[in-house]
């Protein structure tokens, strides 16, 4: 009994694991067949920044539908997202230096310190190292509290590459709002359970006061 | 050669002046005299690639005629490597069908563009609605081969067929107030949907324009065509503006409206951001795009291992042929 719901277990870490490879694998058929078009440095840049993003939200969505719809099977699975969206950032960023720049210092240190929406990413880029880092189970037990905190990055992080889209527009903004949508609600929703929660401890803080006094 | 004929013959079978003197030259060429004339050559136009499987877009039959008459003007040939046919047919910026750039090849195939008017108003003397045929038809068609800078920084070097702007314009004779050129494309959200998008910042229909001077250079071209045949749907057909020493975005698409004008138009981009993009908007190294640099291009195809990254050149290589135009102005103020 035991030894199944184990195997069931490996079983779903393994389709979770790769499926979150797929975009990945994808990208390398596309790459391997000549399919990304004349620009396929622009595409492939592209293509790991927008998943990168997705996974971030990945992450950020796992405890609201946890605690929305009580799907707690998915917990175990918020490190592994957060690592892709790790993953596929320092790809985006690995090929932005090769494929874009060529490993051009200047016109990479021009980048990364002159454009705006460059910059943001990067800071966002540098504040996800230290979460990728500490990720590991001995990591968090020797961190205890601060652990907690310090992943709490992860919202400045989303926060930060919504900007690194925003700064990005063009001509329409239908993506950059259903990102922005998107983590307006899973912010809010993390917001407003604070604000109840606190209000209730408040409330029940109160109640045994007044049931003290009498 | 002489035919023996006994009907009256008919104006459209008398060849045309420009035509017989293409002739003249194909001859002269052929005796090997070509080099020492200054003139155009018939050459053969760049012919597409036989090993390529993309679409072909062959265009109505008197276009097809008259592309067999096409002259390739020396001076006009960019020396540059051309972008290959697949690229050039699938790799566009046409945000009236989509953002990405793979967007108007996928949805512009069914776009209709024949039959297509063209409404030439303002400041002219011969205003009116032509069809494109006798738009096109009193100019022999030219193939030009021309740098086209991206204001995204990336660049393609094209073949176009067409004709000289300034011969097209001179046929409606400007008047003296006619001081600016405002051009417009089809305006169909039925044909193409991200007009009818929801979230779009541009103003449709697109508009572009040009200063006189600017619209009467002898580069100023009004393409029908690439490859040696007609426009793909994608690239802009059937007629679109190039004008190689500016940013692409000023070479408006699908023309359907030519307006001579006393003040200067407000093109669609300068509309939408001021900021950054202007009415000139002449390629210039020196002034960056307020979020990335545009001190530099890359050349497309680019490879994955090598960016092809290359230096932008001030008025995108055609500064002897255009920098006057601009000889008292602040470039970094008029953007």
């Amino acid at each position: 009994m035991d030894l199944k719901r184990k195997t069931k277990q490996r079983a779903l870490w393994w389709a979770i694991f790769l499926s979150a490879l797929t975009p990945f694998v994808l990208l390398m058929i596309a790459i391997v067949t000549q399919n990304l078009g004349a620009d396929p440095a622009k595409e492939i840049v592209l293509e790991l920044g927008t998943w990168a993003i997705n996974f971030l939200w990945v992450t950020l969505a796992i405890t609201p539908f946890r605690k929305m719809f009580g799907f707690n099977w998915m917990l175990p699975y918020r490190r592994m997202m957060g690592l892709y969206s790790f993953f596929y950032a320092c790809l985006h960023l690995l090929s932005f230096a090769t494929f874009i720049v060529g490993w051009d210092v200047k016109i990479l240190l021009s980048e990364l310190t002159q454009r705006p929406y460059a910059i943001v990413g990067f800071i966002a880029f540098l504040l996800l190292v230290p979460l990728a880092v500490t990720s590991t189970k001995s990591m968090q037990k020797r961190l205890k509290k601060h652990w907690l905190n310090l992943h709490k990055l992860v919202y400045p992080i989303a926060l930060l590459s919504l900007l690194h889209i925003i700064w990005q527009i063009r001509s329409d903004f239908s993506e950059a709002l259903m990102y922005g949508l998107m983590l307006a609600f899973l912010l809010g929703y993390r917001f407003f359970k604070r604000k109840t929660k606190k209000t209730n401890k408040r409330e029940k803080a109160q109640k045994l006061k007044a049931a003290n006094a009498r | 050669m002489l035919i023996k004929q006994k009907d009256p013959i008919l104006p459209s079978e008398i060849t045309g002046e420009s035509i017989y003197k293409q002739r003249r030259v194909f001859m002269q060429s052929a005796l090997g005299l070509a080099g020492t004339l200054a003139a155009s050559n018939v050459a053969a136009l760049s012919s597409l690639p036989q090993e390529d499987d993309s679409p072909k877009y062959p265009g109505p039959k008197w276009l097809q005629q008259q592309q067999q008459q096409s002259i390739s003007p020396d001076q006009f040939q960019a020396k540059d490597k051309l972008t290959p046919y697949k690229d050039v047919i699938s790799y566009n910026n046409f945000y009236e069908f989509g953002l990405d750039k793979s967007d108007p090849f996928k949805r512009a195939q069914n776009f209709i563009t024949d039959p297509w008017q063209v409404e030439i108003s303002g400041e002219v003397n011969k205003p009116g609605v032509y069809n494109l045929e006798d738009f096109v038809k009193p100019h022999t068609l030219q193939e030009r081969i021309y740098r086209m800078r991206c204001v995204e920084a990336w660049s393609m070097v094209i073949p176009w067929v067409g004709i000289p702007l300034a011969d097209v314009l001179k046929r409606f004779e400007p008047t003296s107030k006619a001081k600016y050129i405002e051009f417009t494309t089809l305006h169909d959200p039925q044909q193409m949907p991200q007009q009818g998008s929801l979230f779009g910042t541009l103003d449709w229909p697109y508009v572009e324009g040009l200063r006189i001077d600017e619209a009467m250079n002898p580069l100023a071209f009004l393409a029908t065509g690439v490859y040696g045949q007609s426009m793909p749907p994608q690239n802009g057909a059937p007629l679109r503006l190039v004008v190689p020493w500016k940013y692409g975005f000023k070479n408006i698409k699908s023309i359907v409206k030519i307006r001579f004008t006393e003040h200067m138009p407000k093109n669609t981009w300068h509309k939408t951001a001021p900021r950054e993009y202007g009415f000139y908007a002449n390629v210039n190294p020196a002034v960056d795009h307020p979020r990335w640099s545009q001190a530099t291009e890359r050349r497309l195809p680019s490879s994955l291992f090598s960016p092809n990254r290359i230096e932008t050149l001030p008025f995108n290589g055609y500064a002897e042929e255009v920098a006057h135009l601009y000889k008292n102005m602040d470039l970094r103020k008029w953007i």
